[in-house]
């Protein structure tokens, strides 16, 4: 056992690109979960933008462009499960993971041109004095910006829902959507709204995958990042910080399993590899011990007659 | 009354027609355990799928299922192909070793193919390539072309087959470079090209210039490619698109022989339950071109390791060889048996670290 080989720096910067697309696909779930609505085709709007992203930045050479054309993918898709629960008032968990799985079948369509190409590199944001501070320099300041973009709209998440108007309606919508109705509130248009939001979240989350982490596109890529992220919005008890702490925790004991690994510790490999899930989930069930609970009308179909 | 009588007797000659149309052709099922765009283990299975319709034509016809989930998803899937007709099913995956042997049951009449595997049944035929051949040339490039001395592998699923391919190229990479330190990383799983980037990432900053996989994706590759100055391999397929980078050779699985061959066997009628394990002697296994990164010594030298293999005037488990634990194992010059390769187990002297059970 050689604990020396793993270097805590490096650790702790890859723990942040680990968990980055779970992250994305987390807030975007957590704002439309928010909104009264379960959308379980996670995993297939974010492998929609992994394949959106992946094409339109080898087409455009911009990776920024094959971001936003992730983004506008995943929510492309979303919107079909907004039409099918707000609109034909279907069943939110069939449509979930019926979204799931047409996500998969398409972006493997999508994708049959894209195998074994290289994508633009992602800009490091390789600020010239800051990225080189002994410690801090890698940790905080040479990352790509998708890292950073990340933390900002955990803050952004965070604030709306807390502090503005709009977040107030939203979460009214998801406590009690015929309450928020009676008052005015066009509970349909919120929720549409949220769930494109998610969308594109998700598909941004994907196409941090297929362009930074990996990078290259393959079929079936995501394999279950979406599902870690549904399930990570749950115990994070549907708050941004939570999400945010449970994503860097889920990613860090990830890479560090790994690390560990490699380093010949010895730990049976098998407790190593189920130790992410479990201490993840630990952790934020313990936090959740005060009294948040899910938002009262979640996953509830909503039609203003009833 | 007349007329009724002539639409039935036409009702009954098309019947009888479509069923001779259907008689003819050779219903043949592929179960996947990654999809068919993986560019490594199922990307091959399905090459010499397409190699079937190709040989035969209109004679046959062939369905598969992709990225069927190992345990009670693929009997699911068996079943269903079996009662739409198959004749001859062939499951690409360990996994898929008892639901196999369950479905099989079921259906006496269906032939079935498992890869990897070792339980048969008198409909249950198994096949597997002897990889660890292959490990062996890649061993001894590794050995030759580290210069940190560490080479990282990326261990899939602890199974006879990925160990045997551990210790083939470490016992290779050792016999060149007498101070080459294996550090192994378990996935868990095939093909999850985000968790196989992550342990090729983790491999290289502790030191690793030679990463193996024994894992599906090319997510490993780019990683190397990423890395600058560290090299890897194509598992299963070339993997070609990296050959301008880190990919300096491949193991390539050349399943379309043995599936003609099979196929025909079927149509024939002469199938009959055999364990098959060829490797590279007979075409099963295929060494990738060795790039110009390698040295023009260590190119010759891999490439006169190959063709010793394939004739078989050498095997690579050959004595004196002890087992992890210091045991002996084989006595100098004795050649390791089947059965013993099969269900191996155990590391062989030298490798750090325990296998998971």
């Amino acid at each position: 056992m050689d604990l020396s080989s793993i270097n805590p720096i490096l650790l702790l910067a890859s723990l942040m690109v680990a968990a980055t697309p779970i992250l994305l696909a987390a807030l975007g779930e957590l704002v439309v979960e928010r909104a009264g609505v379960l959308n379980l085709g996670v995993e297939g709007m974010m492998i929609t933008g992994a394949i959106c992203g992946f094409a339109i930045a080898v087409e455009t050479g911009s990776p920024v462009v094959g971001f936003i054309g992730a983004a506008l993918g995943g929510a492309l898709l979303s919107l079909l499960f907004a039409g099918l629960t707000q609109f034909a008032l279907a069943n939110q968990v069939a449509s979930g993971l019926a979204l799931t799985l047409f996500g998969l079948g398409l972006s493997a369509l999508l994708g049959q041109s894209y195998v074994g190409v290289k994508p633009p590199p992602t800009a490091k944001l390789d600020i010239p004095l800051l990225g080189d501070i002994p410690v801090l320099g890698p940790i905080v300041f040479a990352h790509d910006w998708m890292v950073y973009f990340g933390l900002a709209l955990t803050l952004v998440v965070w604030a709306l829902l807390k502090f503005t108007r709009a977040g107030l309606i939203l979460r009214a919508v998801g406590e009690n959507h015929d309450a928020a109705h009676a008052l005015g509130y066009k509970v349909v248009r919120v929720r549409v709204l949220a769930i494109l939001f998610g969308g594109a979240c998700a598909g941004m989350g994907g196409a941090y995958l297929s362009l930074v982490r990996v990078p290259q596109w393959t079929e079936g890529m995501t394999a279950g990042a979406g599902w870690i992220a549904l399930a990570l919005v749950v115990f994070a008890s549907w708050k941004a910080g939570r999400v945010l702490l449970g994503a860097y925790l889920f990613g860090g004991v990830t890479v560090l399993q790994l690390n560990l690994q490699a380093a010949g510790v010895d730990i049976p490999v098998e407790y190593l590899s189920m130790s992410p899930y479990l201490i993840t989930i630990l952790v934020l069930v313990i936090l959740s011990a005060d009294r948040s609970r899910a938002p009262g009308s979640l996953g509830r179909v909503f039609h203003a007659s009833s | 009354m007349k007329f009724t009588r002539l639409l039935t007797g036409a009702v009954l000659a098309l019947g009888l027609a479509s069923t001779a149309i259907a008689e003819e052709k050779t219903k043949v099922g592929f179960v996947f355990v990654g999809p068919i765009g993986d560019g490594g283990w199922t990307y091959e299975h399905n090459q010499a799928r397409l190699a079937i319709e190709k040989e035969f034509g209109d004679k046959v016809e062939t369905v598969y299922v992709e990225s069927v989930a190992e345990g009670p998803d693929s009997e699911r899937v068996m079943t269903q192909m079996a009662l739409k007709g198959a004749d001859l099913i062939f499951t690409t995956s360990f996994g898929y070793m008892d639901p196999t042997i369950n479905v099989a049951k079921k259906f006496p009449d269906v032939k079935f193919e498992h890869a990897t595997g070792y339980k048969t049944a008198p409909n249950v035929s198994t096949y597997s390539a002897r990889f660890y051949e292959g490990r062996a040339v890649q061993g001894h490039i590794a050995g030759k072309m580290t210069k940190s001395n560490i080479v990282g592998y990326i261990g899939s699923v602890p199974i006879p087959e990925v160990i045997r391919g551990i210790n083939s190229a470490y016992i290779h990479a050792k016999k060149v470079n007498p101070d080459v330190e294996f550090k192994i990383v378990w996935v868990f799983e095939w093909f999850n090209p985000a968790k196989e980037a992550d342990a090729a990432k983790v491999l290289i900053e502790q030191g690793a210039d030679v990463i193996l996989q024994h894992t599906d994706s090319t997510a490993p590759l780019a990683a190397a490619e990423e890395a600058g100055n560290v090299i890897g391999f194509g598992q299963a397929s070339d993997m070609a698109a990296y050959k301008d980078g880190p990919r300096v050779s491949s193991i390539i699985d050349n399943w379309g022989p043995y599936y003609i061959a099979r196929t025909r066997a079927v149509m024939d009628g002469t199938w009959e339950s055999v364990p098959t394990w060829d490797g590279i002697g007979p075409g099963m296994v295929g060494i990738g071109e060795i790039t110009d990164r390698v040295p023009a010594d260590v190119k010759a030298e891999a490439i006169a390791l190959k063709e010793a293999i394939a004739s078989g005037e050498y095997h690579p488990f050959t004595g004196p060889l002890n087992k992890q634990d210091g045991s002996a194992w084989l006595e100098d010059g004795e050649i390791a048996d089947d059965g013993t390769l099969l269900g191996m187990n155990f590391y062989v002297e030298g490798i750090e670290g325990t296998i998971p059970q």
